[in-house]
């Protein structure tokens, strides 16, 4: 990368009325912090949090026009393409469907983690929509390219913002400011809208909340930040009460909880590859990541509680009756539970809940527990049956 | 007494022989909110510069350092007993570090005054 000045944000402006802390993220000047990081997490788990997401990598991959192809076999061939990537089953998503998965290299270690859609609309087939992570973004598309070269075309998105609107009250502000049908749709899907031009909208995110996110156009985006900021149940968030946030939902944060050392399966995303995929063993990696889904992993991402207040942060080395077993990847302050929180990885042997461990924090060997993950439970928004 | 203060934003206030330590308003205010701090034993001598406390917010740990070469004659029983906020409420009164017992006042010279600290903090 170069020392080139980092990016502003199509929106640098609003953001900068509201707040002066700022910082270089993946090349990016990004809002650090609003009102305080403490307040800006509870608001987020209260209310609704706006995050200004635009330096990730939003995408869409497409088979070339005039494919002649339709519906599920317009799908089933693009599918087809990035499959040669990540170990999931794209194939198999329903319209309108969202899946979290991995780019994978041939040591089945773990070169991004990345959402792929299929959209809704029949006139989209053979299209997907992918966001990957803003530190890989360029890898990521290199490899999709090299991997497909001729058979579809890679399109960038960066260019648009993208906004991550999360918290109980998100399906409220999301339906008031943009179109009442945004509180129907389902968690992990994906539709397009005619507002403020014509946007993209997932219902997920990483908070461990309800929420979307909302990919618009630069030249519309100023309007929808101003409306959404406008609802009294929405807040502009930074990027640091977003990471105690996926920190306390126990998502993985690339680069620190996953790297291309990682396997899905030391990092406890199993669930990520479906049955189709493990089957047909056709993904990059498929060697190692079935032999570890099979017998184990050697090691595992597991939550930590220390049992007293000390935070143990990322790089902090953990240890068993004095032996050292692994390594802290994330950790931080809980607000929800006002206490340190951490993740990191354990030799398979202690990774049971309940397991005592120390932390080396400056020196010293401080008492900790092996607790499940999430630390504050997920929230997502399910569709009540038979209403 | 007047206060002195450190580039690393610890302040440093003598009376007689004793000097009472903490972080500055503006450190404070940059840290955030306190979730940790970790204070040296009364008993333990430091180097004036020397690693002396931790303070931690949800954001970041900070080292403290020492602003002046002493030994510590009391710890503040507010922020051992885990009342945080008063570092952030009160960082220049109420949420002082510790007390030092000081041998060479002169090391104080090398330190800013008031005037001179704000306008440090204005440049930063």
């Amino acid at each position: 990368m170069s020392d080139a000045e980092p990016k502003k944000l199509p929106l640098d402006a609003i953001w900068r009325a509201r707040t002066s802390k700022f910082g270089d993220f993946a090349g990016y000047d990004m809002p650090l912090q609003f009102e305080g990081l403490i307040p800006e997490h509870n608001w987020t788990r209260q209310h609704a949090g706006l995050f200004d997401v635009s330096h990730m990598g939003p995408s869409f991959f497409a088979l070339p026009k005039g494919h002649g192809l339709e519906g599920d076999e317009a799908h089933k061939k693009v599918a087809s393409l990035i499959e040669r990537l990540v170990p999931a089953d794209i194939q198999g998503l329903k319209p309108g469907q969202v899946r979290y998965t991995m780019i994978t290299n041939e040591d089945g270690g773990v070169l991004d983690d990345l959402m792929i859609a299929r959209p809704a609309e029949p006139a989209a087939a053979g299209d997907l929509y992918i966001v990957v992570n803003a530190g890989c973004k360029h890898q990521d598309w290199a490899l999709i390219e090299e991997a497909t070269k001729g058979e579809a075309n890679l399109v960038r998105a960066d260019d648009r913002c993208l906004l991550a609107l999360q918290g109980p009250t998100a399906h409220v502000a999301a339906a008031a400011v943009i179109d009442p049908a945004l509180g129907d749709m389902n968690f992990m899907t994906v539709k397009r809208y005619d507002a403020f031009g014509r946007i993209t909208v997932t219902r997920s995110g990483y908070t461990g909340e309800d929420g979307y996110e909302i990919l618009v156009r630069a030249e519309h985006a100023t309007d929808l930040a101003n409306a959404l900021l406008a609802h009294a149940e929405v807040k502009p968030i930074g990027l640091g009460a977003r990471d105690s946030l996926r920190l306390e939902a126990g998502l993985c944060l690339y680069g620190h909880d996953l790297d291309p050392t990682t396997s899905p399966i030391e990092a406890d995303l199993a669930w990520t590859i479906q049955k189709r995929r493990r089957e047909a063993k056709d993904f990059p990696g498929a060697k190692r990541i079935l032999r570890e889904y099979e017998l184990g992993a050697p090691r595992k991402r597991v939550g930590i509680r220390p049992n007293d207040r000390a935070p143990a942060r990322e790089g902090v080395e953990i240890f068993k009756d004095g032996k050292k077993v692994g390594v802290v990847t994330s950790g931080g302050f809980s607000p929800i539970l006002n206490a340190p929180i951490s993740m990191g990885y354990v030799d398979a042997a202690f990774a049971e809940p309940g397991t005592g461990l120390e932390l080396m924090i400056r020196g010293q060997a401080r008492a900790a527990t092996v607790v499940p993950l999430p630390f504050v439970p997920h929230r997502y928004f399910r569709p009540k049956k038979g209403a | 007494m007047t206060k002195r203060y450190t580039k690393d934003h610890e302040w440093v206030e003598l009376s007689g022989d004793i000097a009472t330590v903490g972080i500055s308003t503006y450190a404070a205010e940059q840290l955030g909110d306190v979730v940790y701090a970790e204070l040296p034993a009364v008993g333990k001598s430091f180097k004036q510069g020397d690693d002396m406390a931790v303070v931690e917010s949800a954001k970041t740990a900070s080292d403290v350092y020492a602003p002046i070469s002493g030994e510590v004659v009391e710890s503040n029983s507010e922020i051992s007993g885990e009342n945080w906020p008063i570092i952030n409420e009160a960082p220049q009164a109420g949420g002082w570090f510790v007390k030092l017992k000081v041998a060479d006042k002169s090391e104080l010279d090398g330190l800013m005054d008031e005037a001179a600290y704000a306008d440090y903090v204005k440049g930063l």
